[in-house]
């Protein structure tokens, strides 16, 4: 499910800060620009003085030096000036500030969960939650594909969020610390591991609305995008309707899975594998040595399946290697398995099945 | 400085001592074992050149995989360890070691002094850094490569998910704090205890009085970075939670001791580019400096304020509002001192008679472009708008404004304020105008235009990008290549300089210049001030 639809001028070469779509980020936007345009009066004046010396008091014009040294009266004065502006600005600044942080009367909150290179978001009032990931293919990344208008910006699933009610962010990561950043809605909060961190907005209007994760977290920093779609209230609801029936569905279905051919499952496997695991191990399985281990012929990738899909589904402990039980479906972890153990030259020959999983989830750790 | 200061020499000529009364061995067995502060400022210096070439060759990596969307050259793995080991090596290898070999230089020339005061561990300041530096680059040559968290190394990027690379980096970076403590201790030392008769506190030079100030800051601050790296590789070895939350601790901890150097640390790298633009300055105004006491109290305050405000690096992790607005108004704050010092400046070039040699020219760039460098960094203390701005290129252009139009320009211009004192031969003005030009033209190609790009959304540390910064980037990666290749300029100045190719230098060099180093005859004898001058 691509994110369709770009925003229009997107591709214009914007050269300020946005004025954003909340009113808080307009505050923000307004702030930016007063202390920008004092801090270019400062320079006007203070350069123009120090130009007007440069063209006036040179050698070459048979300036003769003057012998002042120092003056009291003026040190006073150009400590006490800058003092006055800065306690101009610091005022504005103060107010928005608190505002920002006044996360209290939300209408909706979304548990915001960053992971190695993914967002997780998670409806505190809604029984709906899932995974948010890039959704620019690696041929465009590669060149080797025309990029599109969307590049590094789409995402699978994007955040969905009501327009007009004052929406809480609770932010937390799985594995390093990342940040959490939608320019329009003037929110960068970092999300760490561990802990909570909280923010909110009230957006305007629908639309469609990009970020970034702000935060250097490992090799994929760079395609970790954050994609916002805000529907009206009412549309906003019917979406969740038909997310939480779409999970239902999707649970009934994966429940009663059969067993999958081996075409289907390389077929399937080779999908996810791009989409979840090449970042670290590589399109070839070879992985980056003394990083990230490769599969092709490792040990756990052609031994015995039962740690192959432990490993998979429950992650390793104090590596980057997440627990992917919880963020695939079976059928997909069942593909993903049998492509990792047959793919490369690995060639097993076995196949792991939608049960298999779904036993050693019921299983557990 | 307001008070003149003059030098009588001792009548017996120690410092005009003919050259070849000079005492020194030959070969490598000099650099080796010199603990000759002229020697020792010198491989100080040139081991910075060696570095600010290696970082800059890293730089060069990174404009060329940005300068077009997609994954160009490298992999965003490698990129991120170009960003990491540029940035240690620009700040702890080139920026930082090249006011220790102006200091070493300097210091004793300008105080009336023989030399350091402690020149055996002087020695071994010095050597300790080549072994720091090989340690951290030859991880760029190790499997799974160098560290790659950022010069920053949060944790638990830099501990729980880093390569076996970190206890090369912890090991490489204790010994660069060693250095710098032994180089600290030993200018406070000699500034305290070997001044000349009669150079009191009042009449040190502007450079000297920087330096002392650096110097107490390094003492405070480098033990915590070497705290820091210490619980980052306990952590990650030795099964220590500092930052880890499930064993208890917390990762913005590392964050709040990280900075609490860091931010001392970049006053670290500033403060004594002040003291040589203070310097520079009044020569070529034919003017003394306006307000020699609020400059002194003002490289105080600022040193002062230095470590009340490590909170503004961490205004989005999550701290309390108050905290943030403690920080946010502490950071403002500096505004004012560094204002002061503006201000003086200008003030000092008021209806002075002045000419526009390149150390002049490299010092009017740095009070315009540091300046720049300052009000950005006011706009960061603002924390409703650092929000938008933190982590993305804003912040780059703003640290490399007060970096390289600030402190490096501080640097390349006190090389050539001083170069003919070292060599005793001028370097080549028209080389130097047109490695100034070059270089000014540039540096703004490369860094101005990351003030927009930032502001318009490009998070820094990321090796590809989305279209709308594509332009910008290449204009900016071509603004790069041209501002390496300018350097080459430099190193060519320098290189005929220290081959004597060039008029020969007067004793006094500049027509303005005031202070004892010009007392003493171009090149500057192997010893010098021997007997001590009396300043008046």
């Amino acid at each position: 499910m691509l994110v369709a639809g770009v925003p229009a001028g997107a591709q214009d070469m914007r050269l300020n800060m946005t004025r954003g779509a909340t009113e808080l980020s307009r505050q923000v936007f307004d702030l930016h620009m007063t202390i920008f345009y004092i801090c270019v009066a400062i320079a006007l004046v203070v350069f123009g003085l120090m130009f007007w010396s440069i063209v006036r008091h040179r050698k070459a014009r048979g300036a003769v030096p003057a012998q002042f040294h120092g003056s009291l009266k003026v040190e006073i004065l150009w400590t006490a000036i800058p003092v006055l502006i800065l306690v101009a600005m610091a005022v504005p600044a103060t107010r928005t500030l608190i505002a920002m942080e006044d996360t209290s009367a939300s209408e909706l909150t979304v548990l915001v969960t960053g992971s190695q290179w993914k967002w997780h978001y998670k409806y505190l009032d809604y029984p709906i939650e899932f995974y948010s990931v890039l959704a620019t293919p690696r041929a465009q990344i590669a060149n080797a594909a025309d990029k599109t208008p969307d590049y590094l910006r789409a995402v699978d699933k994007p955040l969905v969020l009501p327009s007009g009610k004052k929406v809480r962010f609770l932010l937390t990561a799985d594995d390093v610390i990342h940040s959490w950043w939608v320019p329009d809605f003037a929110i960068k909060k970092d999300a760490v591991p561990g802990f909570i961190n909280e923010t909110w907005a009230r957006i305007d209007k629908p639309g469609l609305y990009y970020g970034k994760c702000a935060e250097l977290c490992g090799r994929d920093h760079g395609f970790m995008p954050v994609a916002v779609e805000v529907k009206t209230p009412a549309d906003f609801e019917a979406w969740a309707a038909q997310q939480v029936a779409a999970a239902e569905q999707a649970k009934a279905e994966a429940e009663s899975a059969g067993p999958m051919s081996m075409d289907e499952q390389m077929a399937l496997g080779r999908q996810v594998y791009e989409r979840a695991c090449v970042a670290c191990h590589q399109a070839g399985g070879e992985g980056l040595p003394g990083v990230f281990p490769a599969l092709k012929g490792s040990a756990i990738a052609t031994g015995e399946p039962a740690a192959h899909l432990h490993i998979v589904l429950f992650g390793k402990t104090g590596t980057a290697m997440q627990a992917f039980g919880k963020q695939l479906g079976v059928k997909e972890l069942a593909a993903v398995i049998t492509y990792e153990r047959n793919a490369w030259g690995n060639a097993k020959g076995d196949q792991v099945q939608p049960a298999d999983i779904a036993a050693a989830i019921a299983k557990g750790e | 400085m307001s008070t003149q200061v003059t030098g009588t020499l001792d009548a017996h000529g120690a410092a005009g001592r003919p050259r070849d009364h000079d005492h020194k061995p030959r070969g490598l067995a000099r650099w080796l074992f010199s603990t000759n502060h002229k020697d020792i400022g010198t491989l100080y210096l040139l081991f910075s050149l060696a570095m600010l070439f290696t970082g800059g060759s890293l730089a060069m990596v990174i404009r060329a995989e940005l300068f077009q969307p997609g994954l160009q050259f490298v992999d965003p793995h490698f990129f991120n360890q170009m960003t990491t080991v540029h940035g240690l090596v620009m700040v702890f290898g080139a920026v930082m070691p090249a006011f220790v070999g102006l200091a070493n230089w300097m210091i004793p020339l300008m105080i009336g002094a023989p030399d350091m005061a402690l020149p055996r561990i002087n020695n071994w300041s010095f050597w300790i850094l080549p072994c720091a530096f090989a340690i951290l680059l030859s991880t760029l040559f190790m499997e799974g490569g160098a560290p790659a968290a950022g010069w920053t190394f949060y944790a638990p990027l830099s501990t729980k998910y880093s390569g076996d690379s970190t206890a090369f980096f912890v090991l490489a970076v204790h010994l660069m704090g060693v250095s710098s403590i032994m180089g600290a201790i030993n200018v406070i030392v000699t500034i305290w205890n070997m001044r000349a008769p009669g150079m009191g506190w009042m009449k040190l030079p502007l450079f000297v009085w920087t330096w002392l100030i650096t110097a107490f800051l390094l003492i405070a601050v480098m033990p915590v970075l070497a705290g820091v790296v210490t619980m980052v590789l306990t952590d990650k070895y030795f099964g220590t939670s500092f930052f880890d939350a499930a064993g208890g601790g917390d990762p913005v901890m590392f964050q709040h001791i990280f900075w609490f150097f860091g931010h001392p640390e970049v006053y670290i790298m500033i403060l004594p580019a002040f003291g040589i633009v203070s310097t520079i300055i009044p020569t070529f105004a034919r003017k003394p400096l306006f307000g020699y006491e609020s400059m002194v109290i003002a490289t105080a305050s600022i040193a002062f304020l230095s470590f009340i405000v490590w909170g503004h690096h961490m205004f989005t992790t999550g701290m309390p509002v108050v905290a943030e607005l403690f920080f946010m108004y502490a950071t403002m704050l500096i505004a004012v001192p560094t204002g002061v010092k503006v201000f003086n400046w200008v003030a000092t070039m008021w209806r002075g008679s002045m000419t526009f040699e390149v150390p002049m020219m490299f010092s009017l760039a740095f009070i315009v472009l540091f300046t720049i460098g300052g009000f950005s960094g006011l706009m960061l203390a603002i924390i409703p708008a650092d929000f938008q701005y933190q982590d993305t290129y804003f912040v780059v252009a703003h640290f490399h404004y007060v970096l390289v139009t600030g402190a490096v320009f501080g640097i390349i211009a006190a090389v050539y304020y001083w170069i003919p004192k070292w060599t005793g031969v001028m370097y080549d003005e028209r080389l130097a105008q047109v490695h100034f030009w070059c270089s000014l033209v540039s540096v703004n190609m490369l860094f101005f235009p990351m003030h927009f790009v930032g502001l318009a959304g490009m998070p820094r540390r990321i090796p590809d990008y989305a279209l709308q910064f594509a332009d910008l980037n290449a204009f900016m990666s071509i603004g790069g290549f041209l501002f390496g290749l300018s350097q080459l300029l430099f190193l060519w100045g320098v290189v005929r300089c220290m081959r004597g190719i060039g008029d020969k230098a007067t004793d006094r060099v500049w027509e303005g210049a005031q202070g004892l180093e010009w007392e003493v005859p171009s090149p500057a004898p192997y010893h010098t001030f021997d007997t001590p001058p009396v300043v008046k």
